[in-house]
């Protein structure tokens, strides 16, 4: 089986960084994207079955982003994690409401995070 | 036509209007929704104010003086709009005061004074006699006309009872008897009459319409063939220019002047409309429907009158055109039918006119005279009061057909319908000031409208009837020719040398003129009596009195016995019993014979007399039985002293309303500017957290990556994630003195610590001290303007950390490849400028605005994304803006690169 595709979206370079960092050592493969437009382009290509999604970005934002992803039928399985500084009870019904599987507050913590994508992944 | 069968036709007409009249009375008494309270009735019962004059006379003037003959139906229609409010409060005060007439109106306001409703009586009779007997002579001539078409003139008759207008006169006052003075009303209210009248509306209206139609379609092929047919003859041709009436604007505006106030002011116009008035409300219809009438009924005017010329040329008047035509058609039929429409105009009006100059004349002139003189109303005689007062009425009718009949044999012959009519509409505008100024002008008095009545009702005798008369030669003439006893200036048509106008619109402007200037000086400088001042403040604010009785200033007893006698004899027994029974339910009181009956009592049987007889002969009769205690002058001082106080109350009450109401939409402000500081705040929270967090993001994570997985890094990537960590932290500490610094602007604590800076020196000194940076990055910096001191007072630091922001976002956004900043200094009026421009991207048009606000950035082409905070514009601008300065931004192109320039004033 090919290694699971994890597709990374910030607009801050140093949090792609680390995240790419962690998952790669897992084994997993990453793609990475720094807007929302370009996470669209990104998604289509590489057909990630985890997108790691920030909210705040220029352009479209995380939650436009998720919306768009799930009008996509060849990206239908893929699981989105909104992970964000955004950290409202209102902000984490909007993220649920755009379509993603789990939502994740800024800043967090390495292991959770790789542990998430790795449950994700084994329990679909 | 034979003549019998004219006056068939008229009786019959007549019977018709009776069975109409009869009906609605019936209807009414059996109290089932009476007709009259439509308002399209009452629309059209005020239409009484197109009579003979209209129907026949219009046409006349139209042939002489083109268009002027509109000027008469312009006014109304122009004041129509208003009638909410002018007519609306008259009838207000009309039905709290049960006023009868235009006479009692007057009078009530000012006092309920005798004299003015005598005056305005005198003023209304002799006024309204002339336009009588045009009506008497539309109908004489219609006669005539019908019964002796194509001959020669009737020669005139030697003895009155040869004399048709003599029979009609005759039958026209009968008529009026009839129909006028059947029942005596305590609120001269007559729902058969109007209905009459209304019926008399249409009538006239089909007539009218039916001739112009006969006229304009049958003889000719519609307008278009009748206007180009009349075009082409010189004398037709004139009708239809402003110019060809020579008629002059100033008299234009007089006419509609005169029109305007006759509407209301005519005696039948305001019996139909205010005293027959059933509801306030009606008043909302007819204020379309009455000037849509006019209209109606003037539309074929023009083309009547036109038709008229150029069948007949200058042999027939142009009065009798609209018989004429037919006739001479062997139309007899619709020539019957537009006799019947102008004979029901003139019946129309004279019956409402001469009924209610009978209430007027009885109520102020014959039944005060026969109190005061102890001929009627004392004594123990039991003749019913009542029909002793129609008796009065029915002689009064009889009296004033006989004048006008008389008026319209000496001098009325020489004149034309409408000329003559002008004259009584001049009359009538004498009550104007009086009036209006009354229900608007609380300091009008008795003295000012007495006056003011009787110098204008001079100005226009001597300006109007009595020229006509002379020329009528029943007087002698010396007077107009040469003025009074040779006086030149003092001749009728050219008073004080004002010569160049026609004969109604000069006697209009002098007498209106003298008229309004009286009322306004006497009543400024005269004393109104304690009784003058109530009605004056109850006619002004009249909404403060409705659903009241009269006001209790006034204290009067009486027996009841006397009172209950007094009113038997004016009222009749049972409508005296039906008064006290009315009273005794309100008020839930049993009245006993001897009891006193107090002030309210006495001012309910007055208002009740008021009704029969007119407010001043009720107060006169009353005056013979009520004690009227007197009012000492500590009392008056007191009423006044409660009057002002409740005035001043009100008023500030007022004031404090107002106050309230600003200072409720003060306070909703402020809550909405609370309400949005918060939110802003709120914003900045989430921002500022948000800004945080996403540097602790990376320095969490990859620290942590660091301290876990040592093993796996090379030393680069070590290097690389620790010099991370260094920009970030660096970032934190950038973004919390950023805060703290905007903290400090914004709040009033840290004031500015003012200075005179060497503005050249500072720019120098940053330029300096940011060399490595722009070395760095192989950036050019050209300094302009520095060469001079260019001193202002400001804040050293603060000014320091604006050039230093400027030239730390210029380096960022300059051109990556030939990196070029010029700093400028420049020195314009009271404003030290200072510029800094890069030559990079520059900024689209959407966002100049938006840079200065706080946490708004742009991507830099050199890093993507930028590494600022978002607030140094924002903390530039604030800084500026406390120096009393301003900052904009200038950059015109993105698609061709030009940079931006940033320009910063502040005042030296």
């Amino acid at each position: 089986m090919d290694a699971a595709k994890v597709l990374i979206v910030d607009d801050e370079p140093n949090i792609v960084l680390a995240i790419e960092f962690l998952l790669q050592r897992e084994g997993y493969r990453t793609e990475k994207a720094y807007d929302g437009i370009q996470a669209l382009e990104v998604a289509e290509a590489f057909q990630p079955d985890i997108l790691i999604l920030d909210v705040m970005m220029p352009g479209l934002n995380g939650f436009e982003v998720g919306q768009k992803i799930r009008q996509m039928p060849a990206l239908e399985y893929t699981k989105i994690i909104f992970l964000t500084a955004k950290g409202t009870q209102r902000d984490k019904e909007t993220g649920y409401a755009s379509g993603a599987e789990m939502y994740m507050i800024k800043p967090f913590d390495n292991e959770e995070l790789v542990a998430a994508v790795n449950e994700m992944m084994a329990y679909g | 036509m034979g003549l019998s069968v004219v006056v068939g036709c008229s009786l019959a007409y007549i019977s018709l209007l009776f069975l109409i009249a009869w009906w609605v009375d019936k209807r009414a008494t059996e109290l089932r929704p009476g007709i009259v309270s439509s308002p399209y009735v009452y629309a059209l019962s005020l239409a009484v104010y197109c009579t003979a004059w209209t129907f026949f006379g219009s046409v006349g003037r139209a042939t002489t003086g083109g268009l002027s003959f509109l000027g008469v139906y312009l006014g109304p229609t122009l004041l129509a709009p208003l009638w909410f409010m002018l007519l609306r409060k008259i009838i207000l005060i009309s039905k709290n005061q049960r006023i009868t007439s235009i006479a009692d109106f007057i009078s009530a306001r000012y006092g309920k004074s005798t004299n003015i409703g005598v005056m305005v009586t005198l003023i209304a009779v002799l006024g309204i006699v002339p336009y009588i007997s045009i009506q008497l002579k539309a109908v004489t001539f219609g006669i005539n006309t019908l019964t002796h078409f194509g001959e020669a003139a009737p020669a005139p008759k030697p003895h009155f009872w040869q004399d048709a207008a003599f029979w009609v006169t005759l039958a026209m006052a009968l008529f009026t008897v009839v129909f006028g003075t059947r029942k005596l009303d305590p609120n001269e209210r007559h729902e058969g009459l109007v209905a009459a009248i209304a019926f008399e509306s249409i009538v006239k209206l089909i007539a009218f319409i039916m001739v112009g139609v006969f006229v304009t379609f049958g003889l000719y092929n519609g307008f278009d063939d009748l206007f180009g047919k009349a075009l082409q003859q010189e004398q037709t041709a004139r009708m239809f220019t402003f110019s060809g009436s020579g008629i002059t604007p100033f008299s234009w505006n007089m006419l509609m002047l005169l029109s305007l106030f006759a509407i209301i002011l005519l005696p039948r116009q305001f019996h139909i409309s205010v005293v027959e008035n059933t509801h306030p409300r009606q008043i909302t219809k007819a204020m379309w429907v009455f000037p849509l009438y006019l209209l109606l009924i003037n539309i074929f005017v023009l083309p009547v009158a036109m038709a008229g010329k150029m069948a007949f040329g200058d042999t027939i008047h142009p009065d009798t055109y609209v018989l004429s035509i037919p006739l001479s058609q062997g139309a007899n039929w619709l020539a019957l039918i537009a006799f019947i429409g102008g004979f029901s105009a003139a019946t129309s009006m004279i019956v409402v006119e001469a009924t209610a100059l009978s209430i007027m004349f009885s109520n102020h002139v014959v039944v005060p005279l026969l109190i005061k003189t102890r001929l009627f109303g004392q004594g123990k005689d039991m003749v019913d009061g009542a029909s002793r007062l129609l008796d009065i009425r029915r002689i009064c009718i009889m009296l004033m057909l006989f004048l006008a009949y008389l008026y319209q044999k000496s001098v009325g012959s020489t004149y034309d319908l409408v000329s003559v009519g002008l004259i009584s509409f001049t009359a009538a505008a004498q009550l104007a000031p009086s009036l209006i100024g009354g229900i608007y002008w609380k300091r009008g008095t008795r003295q000012g409208a007495i006056t003011g009545l009787a110098i204008g009702f001079l100005f226009w005798a001597y300006c109007l009837p009595l020229p006509s008369m002379a020329q009528a030669g029943i007087i002698s003439d010396e007077f107009v020719k040469n003025g009074l006893f040779g006086l030149s200036f003092l001749k009728p048509y050219s008073l004080f040398g004002l010569s160049g106008l026609d004969p109604i619109t000069h006697a209009a402007f002098w007498s209106l003129l003298f008229n309004t200037w009286f009322y306004s000086i006497v009543s400024i400088n005269s004393k109104p009596s304690m009784l003058n001042l109530t009605q004056a403040d109850l006619f002004v604010n009249i909404s403060k009195y409705i659903g009241r009785q009269d006001s209790d200033i006034l204290k009067r007893e009486a027996k009841v016995s006397e009172l209950r006698n007094m009113l038997n004899r004016f009222l009749g027994e049972q409508r005296t019993i039906a008064m006290f029974q009315e009273y005794e339910s309100m008020n839930q009181v049993k009245l006993g014979q001897q009891q006193l009956a107090q002030a309210d009592l006495v001012n309910f049987a007055e208002t009740h007399l008021a009704g029969a007889i007119g407010a001043a002969s009720a107060r006169l009769v009353l005056d013979s039985v009520v004690k009227e205690e007197a009012i000492t002058m500590d009392e008056v001082m007191r009423i006044l002293e409660q009057t002002r106080e409740a005035v001043e109350h009100g008023r500030l009450m007022e004031a404090k309303n107002a106050e309230l109401k600003t200072l409720t939409l003060q306070l909703t402000t402020a809550n909405d500017q609370l309400k949005n500081l918060d939110r802003l705040k709120a914003d900045f929270i989430t921002t500022v957290t948000h800004e945080l967090r996403t540097p602790v993001t990376s320095i969490k994570s990859l620290s942590k990556i660091i301290l876990d997985y040592s093993d796996e890094l090379d030393d680069n990537r070590k290097q690389e994630y620790l010099r991370i960590l260094v920009m970030e932290s660096d970032r934190i500490s950038r973004l919390i003195n950023q805060v703290l610094d905007i903290e400090k602007i914004q709040s009033n604590e840290a004031p500015l610590n003012l200075d005179t800076v060497n503005l050249s020196d500072l720019v120098r000194q940053a330029a300096r001290g940011m060399e490595q940076m722009f070395a760095e990055k192989q950036v050019t910096i050209r300094l302009h303007g520095t060469d001079k001191p260019n001193n202002l007072r400001a804040d050293r630091d603060r000014l320091m950390q604006v050039i230093v922001n400027l030239l730390s976002n210029a380096l960022k956004f300059c051109n990556p490849e030939d990196g070029q900043i010029d700093v400028e200094l420049e020195q314009s009026g009271d404003k030290m400028l200072l510029r800094v421009r890069d030559n990079g991207l520059g900024i689209p048009p959407t966002m100049q605005q938006l840079i200065f606000e706080k946490f708004t950035q742009l991507h830099s082409q050199t890093q993507g994304k930028p590494h600022g905070t978002g607030l140094g514009l924002f903390i530039t601008k604030s800084i500026v803006e406390k120096h009393g300065g301003s900052i904009r931004v200038e950059s015109h192109s993105v698609a061709v690169p030009q940079g931006a320039m940033f320009e910063v004033r502040i005042p030296v």
